[in-house]
């Protein structure tokens, strides 16, 4: 069995015809990885392009509402193009540049990664385009915008059911088609060996900076770190300088959608089993005969059918728990969240605002809880408007 | 001999490729004796999946016509049962990883042995993933088929070495479809794999018309076509079953002008 594993999940899963790009890529990040130039250059380019370290935020009226554990927003929002998805961007799009490749293609599902790969191929010069489902170039019409703004090429997806994983799925069909001089940027832990530990390793600056930063201003680490779950790149992000440290509960918040008693949900722990899709052998909704569910969510970041195989071994490991939450829960979250700390967080980061919400009251006062705020809420704000009745024209 | 070794006995074999279900399974069935009448060598049956990532628009859109019409893999497996009742051409199932991992490995192994299957294509199942399901099979008498690319270099002897009933070869760079030109050197590719072992060779993807059949056959030991097949399916609906016996009598003749080359 091939390397890339996560307990039993993870692997390659790919058309041989990309075996040897992946190959590749793996050579090319263990050597770059461990490289003081690249990572200085990386380094420089989060903190003086990005505006990394992102700040680690006390919510304070939040706190005292709920009257439990001190509550601190990791503030991924407050990153250049608003979310936490440069992470990831910044590294990959230099990598494919020390690989001598020249053009850039990636999927999207909310918008946030496409805008974040088509500033970094500006940034450096790269041609880029990017696949997002039709359904999703509706909901986001402004990331649209942006990505074609900054240079990029946008390809509407029909296929299938005109989602997330769709764009995934024709992403990947174009890198077959053309690969010597093009690096697929996956946007988050999940896919072929080694995208999700790639992916992994450049997010996991988010808990390098929780545990500095709360060891600096609590003198000890937080008792429980909540973060969105899609593929999971934020929350593997979140979770990683973490894992060995057993007081410190992990938790992943996963979109129910409509609820996952419902047909209408993308909660993949709650309701999805084992399968092979996408590359990688983890956690999927799927029926019996293993077709992909069309899943929903409010959320176009979080309706994916599927999870990074990481977290499908955290789950199995019992080191992290996955919540489900509702659409219901995430919108009053964005209202609850624009309104006490005059933070308008992204509809898929106030999936994990949502938990916290139920979870901080439960716990003591001198407990901490992190919620990393993966992305900023700007790009939902005519979606959350529909589904309470108001039309926007933006 | 090996049912699939008699597929490359009858001169240049001819392995056409067509989704189950499209239009109906029972269309599928009259397909499978109208190719073999045909001249078919082997027969690929395509068990669709929902997320088809090697395919190209026209098998995407064969598997999506497939499972609107509530097609499952035991349905598929019912319909095999009657094809061995009335013919015994090879047949090999072409599928997705999962479709064959959430019914179960060993268990679809088994159905797909009792059905008399032959061979089963995964496109998504590189060599160093293989075994996993190549062992199950193996142990049923059915050939997981390896498959090599214009981009395999340096791995086609390794994959050539471990290769059972044939070497799927193919064509070109992107996803299943009709192509006008086939420009990666398919001879090279096949001459690596017959250095390494004696196994049949067989070019897939892109190959649609009987010139391209006749040059691609005198490169290798078969020519497989997919696209143009399901095309004619989507074409004709219900009575596609003429046209696609015509064509593939076409291409067969193709395939063994291609062989005396």
């Amino acid at each position: 069995m091939a390397d890339g594993r996560f307990g039993i999940h993870g692997g390659r899963y790919i058309p041989e015809t990309l075996m040897n790009a992946v190959i590749e890529l793996e050579e090319v990040y263990n050597h770059y990885k461990g490289d003081p130039d690249f990572c200085e250059e990386l380094e420089n380019l989060l903190n003086n392009y990005a505006g990394r370290p992102s700040l680690l935020y006390y919510a304070k009226r939040m706190t005292e509402d709920l009257g439990g554990a001190k509550i601190y927003l990791k503030r991924e929002d407050l990153n250049h193009t608003g979310a936490h998805k440069i992470n990831n961007v910044l590294g990959q799009v230099l990598l494919a540049k020390k690989m001598g490749k020249t053009r850039v293609i990636a999927e999207t599902g909310a918008g946030q990664h496409g805008v974040a790969t088509a500033t970094a191929a500006a940034l450096m010069d790269m041609e880029c385009e990017v696949f997002m489902g039709e359904e999703d170039t509706r909901r986001q019409a402004l990331n649209v915008y942006r990505m074609r703004l900054l240079g990029a090429k946008v390809h509407p997806v029909v296929s299938g059911t005109a989602t997330l994983k769709d764009a995934v799925s024709e992403t990947m069909r174009e890198w077959t088609r053309r690969i010597s001089d093009t690096h697929y940027v996956l946007g988050s832990c999940m896919g072929p060996h080694p995208f999700p530990t790639i992916v992994r390793d450049f997010q996991a600056v988010i808990s390098r900076e929780i545990k500095e930063q709360t060891l600096q201003r609590e003198g000890r680490l937080p008792d429980a770190v909540l973060a969105c779950v899609g593929g999971g790149s934020n929350a593997i992000g979140s979770f990683y300088h973490f894992i060995d440290m057993p007081g410190v509960r992990l938790i992943g918040c996963e979109a129910a959608g409509r609820g996952i008693h419902t047909a209408e949900t993308a909660a993949t722990i709650a309701t999805g089993s084992l399968g092979i899709f996408h590359g990688m052998k983890s956690y999927f909704c799927q029926d019996a005969y293993g077709q992909i569910a069309p899943v929903y969510s409010i959320s176009a970041g979080l309706d994916y059918p599927g999870i990074g195989p990481e977290h499908a071994n955290l789950y199995d490991t019992g080191r992290a728990e996955y919540v489900a939450v509702t659409d219901e829960e995430a919108v009053e979250a964005f209202e609850y969240l624009s309104r006490t700390e005059g933070i308008i967080p992204a509809i898929e980061s106030a999936h994990a605002v949502a938990y916290a919400r139920k979870l901080a009251p439960s716990m003591e006062k001198d407990q901490i809880m992190v919620v990393t705020l993966s992305g900023r809420g700007d790009k939902d704000c005519a979606a959350i408007a529909r589904y309470r009745g108001e039309d926007l024209y933006e | 001999m090996s049912k699939i070794e008699q597929v490359f006995e009858n001169g240049k074999a001819f392995i056409p490729f067509i989704t189950c279900g499209d239009p109906s399974l029972d269309i599928t069935e009259e397909l499978v004796y109208a190719m073999e009448r045909a001249g078919a060598d082997l027969i690929e049956l395509g068990i669709p999946f929902s997320d088809p990532t090697a395919e190209g628009p026209v098998i995407q859109a064969a598997s999506m016509r497939a499972l609107s019409g509530h097609v499952t893999t035991d349905d598929i497996f019912r319909m095999a049962e009657r094809i061995r009742e009335n013919s015994h051409i090879p047949l090999a199932f072409m599928t997705y990883a999962n479709v064959v991992f959430s019914y179960g490995i060993a268990r679809f192994a088994g159905r797909a042995a009792d059905c008399g299957i032959d061979a089963v294509i995964l496109p998504d199942v590189p060599y160093e993933e293989k075994e996993e399901f190549a062992s199950e099979f193996r142990r049923r008498g059915i050939a997981l088929i390896s498959l090599i690319a214009p981009t395999s270099r340096e791995r086609i002897r390794m994959i050539a070495r471990e290769a059972e009933g044939f070497v799927y070869c193919v064509s070109s760079l992107g996803v299943t479809g009709m192509r006008s030109q086939i420009t990666t050197d398919v001879g090279e590719m096949i001459r690596l794999v017959k250095e390494t072992k004696e196994v049949p060779c067989a070019i897939g993807f892109g190959i649609s018309t009987p010139e391209q059949a006749e040059e691609m056959a005198a490169k290798a030991d078969g020519v497989i076509v997919g696209s143009a097949i399901v095309e004619l399916c989507r074409k004709y609906g219900e009575d596609c079953v003429p046209h696609v016996e015509n064509y593939v009598r076409e291409m067969k003749e193709a395939a063994l002008r291609g062989g005396v080359k």
